[in-house]
């Protein structure tokens, strides 16, 4: 019995060594068929529920071909959104990544090799502890009577807290309802991405390189603009496609933190779950899709996918 | 003049800085799981009790979440191990007609905001008339997990020497015996870490769970829902504490199989899946 189990198996195994193409596609079929006809295909539905509408009346599905959908995202409300989902996605990139400098720069320039393993794991193992646990801590933290409040009273800098507060675009009517605690948060999530791309594309930079620089009559501060943060780039690049991208579809954290102003990615969550309107949330999915395609081509162009 | 490589004080602080950013909300969830407040979180806190453990795990409709949360979470490693590893096998060496436009359609997933796959796998499944429950969360899931044991798995494949399996086929092992004396030895860890990885994802992801779910919540799916309940609020952290140790753990072991920085590296990417958007 045995026998014939073995010779059966090696009459399989000597096919596929006779036909490459025959064990090719055995091994491709599953995945191919899953990811482009499943996920793909469901893009591409998704995708054309953007170029119907809703009958203005009956609120019913008219799946006759119109870009008034698109339209109606010039909508002065509908633009507000675009506009401050982006503006918070820049500032939160710029904040991750002067945070991220120093520890990235450290870590591959001057660490021992396992000194260098600790900081990498350590800047990697709070992606893997859950997403929302990390935003609900920070509402812990940022509470009237938590730990955020408590110490800036005690380093006597309430003071601090008023400004912000009052403060025209992160302001807000409490510190968890201000723009600047929804900010804050954010790049704490995102930080690791920066922290990451940005160790690997420093570890490329050669010693050597800088040294050249100083013996050449340069200060520190020249070599690090001139050297250090042109080759820094790339990874610099890699980590704001996360940081980024991670804002633009973010649904969550808008209704922890930072008020009752919508973000792109509540819009496309109320707009399909509680208002019912599916073209336009389809529409503005799309437009997240074509930030980070633009996004895309460019951190390429900017050599950044070597540093991921 | 070199310095050698010092690093100034201002680097070392910055470093010290960061880390201490962040791990100390990580540190808030455990504290705060002991306070002897019901409805606010004082700091310091009044004092500190077990309490909340008791009352945590008598509650049967958090251990179904978790429950669930595990059995979606092997089903879509399951997936994710079968599709990503032929995948791999596949794409590794061999040449084909396609072959860079499915390298970018494994990567779609991550690259794309999750609200996107969530919502068009919805799309589908509701225009199919498939029911959603159980089998479309773990379908979701495993959609952004084929990636990840992609990853690793090629990347494993690719360190190996073409020469060890050219080298037994010489010695007459058959094709399966290549297989299993030979090659799967060297990808053991990696499938192991890749397989690991991709649990980790799916037992946290939040996002394509949303859009995929009908009535009964995952693990963070019910943590999201307590978070705005007013009373027994340290038993969010008591369930928020579970969740950080069923993933940390196995995860800290699989960084610690991976040994090659483009695996680990690839492991960051595949962190970025689980995150709401990507």
């Amino acid at each position: 019995m045995a026998v014939a189990v073995s010779t059966r198996g090696r009459r399989i195994s000597g096919f596929f060594h006779r036909h490459p193409r025959g064990r090719l596609a055995l091994l491709l079929t599953p995945a191919t068929v899953w990811l482009v006809v499943v996920y793909l295909g469901s893009i591409l539905g998704l995708l054309r529920f953007s170029f119907w509408s809703l009958e203005e009346f009956t609120g019913l599905l008219d799946k006759r071909f119109t870009l008034s959908t698109y339209a109606s995202l010039l909508e002065p409300a509908n633009l507000d959104i675009i506009r401050r989902t982006a503006g918070i996605a820049a500032t939160v990139t710029v904040l991750a990544g002067l945070f991220a400098f120093p520890y990235a720069y450290f870590t591959a320039r001057f660490a021992s090799p396992r000194l260098k393993t600790f900081l990498y794991i350590a800047a990697l193992m709070p992606l893997w502890s859950s997403y929302l646990v990390r935003a609900l801590s920070w509402r812990q933290i940022l509470a009237e009577e938590g730990v955020m409040l408590w110490f800036l009273r005690k380093v006597g800098l309430e003071g601090v807290v008023r400004l912000i507060l009052e403060a025209p675009l992160i302001g807000g009517p409490t510190f968890i309802a201000s723009k600047f605690s929804l900010i804050l948060v954010y790049t704490y999530l995102w930080l690791p991405f920066m922290v990451l791309p940005l160790i690997t594309a420093l570890e490329r930079v050669p010693g050597s390189f800088l040294e050249a620089s100083s013996d050449l009559g340069a200060r520190p501060r020249m070599t690090f603009r001139r050297i250090v943060l042109p080759l820094a780039k790339p990874g610099l690049v890699a980590g704001s496609i996360f940081t980024f991208s991670l804002t633009l579809g973010d649904f969550i954290l808008p209704t922890m933190f930072g008020g009752s102003e919508f973000i792109l990615g509540q819009q496309v969550f109320v707009q399909q779950g509680v208002v019912g309107n599916d073209p336009l949330a389809a529409a503005f999915t799309a437009v997240a899709m074509a930030i980070m395609i633009v996004y895309l081509s460019l951190a390429k162009r900017a050599g950044a996918f070597e540093a991921l | 003049m070199s310095r050698g490589p010092r690093a100034g004080w201002g680097l070392k602080i910055g470093t010290v800085l960061l880390l201490v950013f962040l791990y100390l909300p990580l540190g808030v969830i455990v504290l705060y799981a002991f306070t002897t407040q019901s409805t606010s979180f004082t700091f310091p806190p009044p004092g500190l009790t077990t309490d909340w453990f008791a009352v945590a795990f008598r509650q049967e409709n958090m251990w179904d979440a978790f429950g669930r949360s595990l059995a979606v979470a092997s089903a879509a490693t399951g997936v994710a191990l079968l599709l990503g590893g032929s995948l791999a096998a596949a794409v590794y060496r061999a040449t084909f007609f396609g072959r860079n436009a499915l390298a970018f359609v494994v990567v779609l997933p991550i690259a794309l905001p999750g609200i996107v796959t969530g919502l068009a796998l919805r799309a589908t499944f509701v225009s199919v008339g498939f029911p959603l429950g159980y089998w479309t969360i773990v379908i979701g899931h495993a959609t952004f997990c084929i990636v990840i044991v992609f990853n690793n798995v090629v990347a494993r494949l690719r360190r190996m020497s073409p020469n060890l399996v050219e080298a037994s086929a010489d010695l007459g092992a058959s094709g399966w015996q290549t297989f299993r004396w030979v090659v799967w030895p060297n990808l053991a860890t990696a499938v192991l870490a890749g397989g690991i990885l991709a649990f980790a994802l799916s037992f946290d992801e939040i996002i394509v769970t949303t859009f995929t779910r009908a009535q009964d919540p995952t693990l963070p799916i019910y943590i999201l829902n307590s978070l705005f309940r007013p009373r027994n609020r340290p038993v969010t952290n008591v369930v928020a504490l579970l969740a950080i140790v069923t993933t940390f753990i196995p995860v800290l072991i699989a960084q610690l199989l991976t040994r090659d920085p483009a695996e680990r590296r690839s492991g960051t990417l595949a962190a970025a899946t689980t995150q709401p958007s990507a």
